[in-house]
């Protein structure tokens, strides 16, 4: 790069840390909400920093909002159904970067249609498919959506790990008088195993994350997961239960935003071979 | 790309397709399946708790051309998914470029850039309607305090201003995603191409227009691309800020659809609104591949 003037270096620092200013602050504030109590946050005209901090938000949060049972039930369906999707998708990731022509091309086709087709479309066929399989209204089922849900994302970036893994090795195994079963569980995975922790855990965040297929699938309060739960919470515009709400909302978010420490490198570097959905 | 796929083909073991059944399965019975099935029931006149149902074929769709409400969510929709996509393309490839220019604190503000992708939508809803919020707000309180305003602006229930302050938040949404995507295609840009432009005596700009750009036009049309998509379906953001109020101002086609299949039961119609978002999504995209391509061919 070439050598730029200072003033230039400096508008551009500047320029930089109003970006991130903008894309942090939501989260800042949302926490020292999280800490104010609640007359503080109910007074017009408001305080950046809390005058008095408070954890009594947070004790609402779960001792009347529930949010650790909704937590424990998206925490059981998010860890099922990102275990079911290397599961069923490891195999399949196997044949589609080994086996190049045939099969691909409508594989590939299906995950960019994926892409296009609005869940309104799907939702109520899935509605009764799963009620007639005895798994409507079940955490299983919505394993099982969010599993078929996440596949086309960790099919395509498990077919690249594999693609990276230099086929002759598998030839040696073969020779060696390996069979595909025993290439893939023995060689390939220990090999790629980094990428399936990492495609693992945006499974994990998929189904953590997800609103809509838990909003209109599960009726039962007990089974309720937390982004349903905290959206929930919201009626009428008054203030009063914004400090649970906060609450609840910076415990719901600690999980994604450790795992995405953990994944934040591998995110970088495995883009170059795929997307990430937002 | 070729080298991996001359790779593959080396193999010479013939990996049995079995192997492929315990994703297809599933794949089959829980998203192409209920997908023809919606398409399918688009041709209805399926009501929730109805009795029987009946074919009507392209009824659903006639009644559609006559819905304002129909014209006025897609009309909003468009305005969002443009707004928002060309919003996120713009800011983010600026945002790579300066993540991307050594100036100081710049591994911090990767991981603080980042962070945001991880916060799940309803969170992300929610915190923004708190910085909106009339009375409570940052927004309105910052706004006060330096004398812009001085009366709280109701931001998410005023007419003039409930779309604006959506797209801002459907822009903050989807900016990480987009930055990283473009700063991966910036870092893939050897140093040196710059550096010879540079010898040859192009500016920062001329160095931006004739050579970042051009080298980026891939990444940057692929995530545009599917932003676009993401965008024009999207469901949870809106709905939590604002429920497509005030009266219908940002109801996004996909806020309408869910509200006449359950709010009003309305599944058929849902369905043939679905299928319509399909077609539109898929008639933008061949459109603007197809003039992407005749560029290509131009030069």
């Amino acid at each position: 790069m070439t050598p730029q003037r200072p003033i230039a270096r400096f508008l551009m620092t500047v320029a930089l840390w109003t970006f991130v200013f903008f894309l942090a602050f939501p989260l800042v504030w949302l926490v020292l909400t999280s800490l104010k109590p609640s007359a503080e946050i109910m007074r017009s005209g408001a305080q950046f920093w809390p005058e008095t901090f408070t954890l009594e938000n947070f004790r609402n949060a779960i001792l009347q909002e529930r949010i650790l049972q909704t937590a424990f039930n998206t925490f059981r369906v998010a860890v099922a159904s990102s275990l079911l999707t290397l599961a069923i998708a490891t195999p399949a990731a196997y044949v589609l970067a080994r086996r190049p022509g045939g099969v691909n091309k409508p594989v590939v086709g299906w995950i960019l249609l994926s892409q296009t087709f609005p869940v309104i479309l799907i939702i109520v066929p899935l509605f009764t498919i799963l009620a007639r399989a005895g798994l409507g209204n079940t955490h299983l089922g919505l394993v099982l959506v969010y599993t078929v849900w996440s596949l086309p994302f960790v099919l395509w970036m498990l077919r690249g790990y594999i693609r990276n893994v230099p086929v002759e090795i598998e030839h040696a195994a073969a020779m060696d008088g390996a069979n595909h079963f025993q290439i893939l569980t023995r060689v390939l995975i220990p090999l790629i195993l980094p990428g399936l922790v990492a495609t693992g855990l945006y499974g994990f965040i998929n189904a953590w994350n997800e609103f809509f297929f838990a909003l209109v699938l599960l009726k039962s309060p007990e089974l309720q997961t937390i982004q349903v739960n905290l959206a929930r919470f919201r009626g009428v515009e008054g203030l009063a239960r914004w400090g649970p709400l906060a609450a609840g909302s910076v415990l719901a978010t600690i999980p994604t935003l450790i795992l995405f420490g953990f994944l934040q490198k591998g995110l970088v570097s495995g883009l170059h071979s795929g997307g990430v959905k937002g | 790309m070729i080298a991996a796929r001359r790779r593959g083909r080396g193999a010479g073991l013939a990996i049995p397709l079995w192997l492929l059944v315990p994703a297809l399965l599933p794949v089959f019975l829980l998203s192409i399946l209920p997908l023809l099935q919606g398409v399918a029931m688009g041709f209805t006149d399926y009501e929730l708790g109805a009795r029987e149902t009946n074919f009507i074929g392209f009824d659903n769709y006639r009644y559609m051309l006559g819905d304002r409400q129909f014209w006025r969510s897609f009309q909003v929709g468009g305005i969002w998914t443009v707004a928002v996509t060309v919003g996120e393309v713009v800011l983010g490839l600026m945002l790579a470029m300066l993540l991307n220019a050594k100036l100081p604190g710049q591994t911090l503000a990767r991981i603080l850039v980042l962070a945001p992708w991880a916060i799940p939508p309803v969170i992300k809803g929610l915190m923004w309607r708190l910085i909106y919020h009339p009375d409570a707000g940052a927004l309105n309180g910052a706004l006060l305090a330096v004398g812009l305003i001085d009366r709280p602006i109701h931001w998410l229930t005023s007419f003039t201003w409930a779309l604006p302050a959506v797209i801002v938040v459907g822009i903050w949404a989807s900016l990480p995603t987009t930055t990283v995507v473009l700063l991966a295609g910036l870092q893939s840009i050897p140093g040196e191409v710059r550096e010879a432009a540079a010898i040859d005596g192009a500016g920062a700009w001329g160095q931006f227009r004739h050579v970042t750009l051009p080298l980026m036009k891939p990444v940057i049309l692929s995530i545009a691309a599917l932003q676009f998509m993401w965008n024009f379906n999207s469901f949870g953001l809106v709905f939590i800020l604002t429920e497509g109020g005030p009266a219908g101002s940002t109801r996004l086609p996909m806020l309408f659809a869910y509200e006449e299949a359950f709010a009003f039961g309305n599944l058929a119609y849902a369905s043939a609104l679905g299928t319509v978002m399909v077609l539109v999504i898929g008639f933008a995209l061949v459109a603007y591949m197809r003039t992407q391509f005749r560029e290509a061919q131009g030069v």
